[in-house]
């Protein structure tokens, strides 16, 4: 007979090792699947590292689409820490994205500073807002959070879809439905090529993991986490706490969203977020809620991401390809954390 | 626009919901939050098409968008159950997995035509006697087979969960799993067998519509109905016999705005289309200030268990 038990502290090496091994057993079972359809698996594993590394152009693509992840997992990664379980990314980079381009659409002639800055702000309002709802609900009834910021998601991207067939759509655009396009001062500047949001993740990565470690409000938080019977014996204002983190969380997710709109779309549309806010929450796991490892998970995702839409191209993989050996990764690194967090000991 | 006509046409949108909704309740009141209700219907949806395609035969159709449900649903049991995986993530993984594989597969059945032997076998069935009552009997029993199967699935799991032994003790593991451990049950072997059954009838959900609602393969068939199902499960408040009417009514909601606009009445569809969840909220948050237990979610909802905890 077989016994599980739960494992002490393992060493970072054991961990990164294990992560590593499942990895590769992920991209072993996808290369069977890639085999059987008659493709040579190790062609189109190079050919997705070419698509997201090949030239300047798509190494610049990549990075961009590994700064709205990044600052998203962050915020997810805030709610998580308190075993809130946020999962209404989605929803706050839209109504992010939506006050931005509220401000940035009723008043296109402020100074660019300005109104980037005011982007910004009302980006995070936004979000926070939205985030703030369902634990406001939670504080007071103990509604269900998960299921409750999950149908916030919806409702926020109806609201766009709305506005984007509705009162926001351009009349210029010949009955296209769009929003308008943002003027030049609306949209973040490039430092290096690519629009200065991977400054601002930089930035916060480190923010974050300042405030998380070092801080009192980031003890607290996780003090909530690990049990909020001890946090409440401490004396933490639990609920308060609470409800000003998950506002961070979802300002954090807002942030994202006013980012996506300003400088990769230069407007608001339904497809800005584009699955951004479930990932998120994916790679904020994996990086075991770590701010520095956000970087990193966040940038093998956009790989897979940027290598996907590159096979469809070269090798006339359907992009579905990549998905398929997204989850695998994801279902194969989930399965090993077990064996970072038990043990199975021989009776 | 008759209105008859518009509330058979609602059962027939509601249909894939209620088996996706009937899938996640089991699911739920097991313990598992399973997030990947979307994923689960795709996988059925393609490989139900595929196999109707290739054998012309509709049990077989079916069985096969059952299995890969189940299929689907065993890889999330291992992960959350065995491996203890955290069950939002999972289901999300599973989503992931679940369209890209649909996608992959469906790639070669754009343009294929569902079979005349399938056709006529999910044809609209006048019931007698049932058919025959005035305005219900047009509405409820002239409808497809499947329509029909959907009857009796939400009935058959309601006796399942309420009245038998078997259901007490899944309701049990819901709320408490060691407890019900506690008392003897194999809660992990129950675990994964309504993890699978659920499984199964959101492939179920997804097959009615590639091959009786629309019926043909596009890419992403479900158009976020599976997303739908799992709003539902919190509006019906976990009851399958409220989930038939909570299937509908949504159902109903679905096509409503599309009807409204031939009357150019000036409701924007997108507004419409946010009443489920602003509903499902509402119920949500009723719920939680009554503190009724019986409409609440299971209380061991998304955690999962380990006997060493205790």
């Amino acid at each position: 007979m077989y016994r599980i038990a739960k494992k002490t502290e393992m060493d970072n090496k054991k961990v990164i090792i294990i992560r590593v091994a499942a990895v590769f057993a992920a991209l072993f079972t996808s290369g069977l699947f890639i085999l059987f359809l008659n493709h040579n698996p190790i062609e189109v594993y190079t050919s997705m590292l070419k698509g997201s590394f090949g030239s300047l152009y798509r190494f610049r693509e990549t990075i961009v689409k590994t700064i709205p992840l990044v600052i998203t997992s962050l915020g997810i990664l805030i709610a998580f820490k308190m075993k809130f379980w946020n999962i209404g990314g989605e929803g706050q980079i839209c109504m992010g994205a939506f006050m931005a381009s509220f401000i940035a659409l009723k008043f296109p002639e402020v100074p660019k500073p300005i109104l980037l800055f005011l982007m910004m702000i009302f980006g995070m309002i936004g979000g926070g807002i939205w985030a703030f709802i369902p634990a406001f609900f939670k504080s007071k009834f103990s509604t269900n959070e998960t299921l409750f910021t999950l149908m916030m998601n919806y409702i926020a991207i109806k609201w766009i879809t709305y506005l984007q067939y509705g009162p926001w759509k351009d009349e210029n655009a010949l009955g296209f439905p769009k929003i308008p396009n943002f003027t030049d001062n609306a949209v973040l500047p490039k430092v290096f090529g690519i629009h200065m949001g991977w400054i601002i993740a930089l930035a916060l990565v480190i923010i974050i993991y300042v405030f998380i470690n070092h801080t009192k409000k980031g003890y607290e938080i996780s003090v909530i986490g690990e049990s909020e019977n001890t946090a409440r014996y401490a004396g933490i204002d639990v609920k308060k706490t609470v409800l000003i983190a998950i506002f961070l969380s979802g300002g954090l997710c807002g942030l994202a969203g006013m980012i996506q709109a300003s400088a990769v779309n230069n407007t608001l549309s339904v497809e800005l977020s584009a699955g951004v806010g479930f990932t998120a929450i994916i790679t904020a796991w994996l990086s075991g809620l770590k701010p520095h490892f956000i970087i990193m998970v966040s940038f093998l995702f956009a790989v897979l991401t940027q290598g996907g839409s590159f096979i469809q191209t070269a090798f006339e993989i359907p992009q579905s390809a990549a998905e398929i050996l997204q989850g695998m990764v994801l279902i194969f690194v989930l399965g090993s954390e077990f064996f970072v967090n038990y043990k199975i000991i021989r009776r | 626009m008759d209105f008859v006509s518009l509330l058979k046409a609602s059962i027939q949108a509601g249909t894939p919901l209620l088996f996706a909704t009937l899938g996640e309740i089991i699911t739920e009141k097991v313990g598992n939050l399973n997030l990947g209700v979307e994923g689960l219907m795709l996988m059925g949806a393609v490989v139900g098409f595929q196999v109707g395609i290739l054998t012309s035969n509709p049990f077989l159709a079916l069985l096969g968008a059952m299995l890969a449900g189940a299929f689907g649903g065993l890889i999330y049991a291992f992960l959350t159950v065995s491996l203890r995986a955290n069950q939002v993530v999972s289901g999300l993984s599973l989503t992931i997995f679940g369209t890209g594989f649909s996608g992959f597969m469906g790639k070669r059945l754009i343009g294929e035509v569902v079979p005349l032997e399938l056709q006529e076998f999910f044809k609209p069935m006048y019931i007698p006697v049932l058919g025959d009552i005035p305005f219900m009997g047009k509405i409820l029993f002239n409808q497809n087979i499947f329509v029909y199967l959907g009857y009796v699935m939400a009935v058959v799991l309601g006796l399942y969960l309420y009245k038998t032994r078997v259901g007490l003790n899944v309701r049990m593991i819901g709320e408490d799993p060691s407890a019900a451990d506690a008392s003897g049950i194999n809660v992990n072997l129950y675990k994964y067998i309504n993890i699978m059954m659920g499984g199964a009838l959101c492939g179920l959900g997804g097959a009615y519509l590639s091959l009786v609602y629309v019926p043909s393969w596009q890419e992403n068939v479900t158009a976020g109905r599976g997303w739908i199902a799992v709003a539902l499960v919190i509006f019906v408040t976990w009851n399958p016999y409220k989930a038939l009417l909570g299937a509908y009514f949504f159902g109903g909601l679905d096509i409503i705005g599309f009807r409204l606009q031939k009357f150019d009445i000036k409701v924007s569809q997108y507004i419409i289309d946010m009443l489920p969840y602003i509903a499902t909220i509402l119920v949500l948050i009723m719920v939680s200030i009554k503190g009724n237990k019986e409409y609440m979610a299971p209380k061991g909802l998304g955690n999962s268990y380990f006997r060493e905890d205790r």
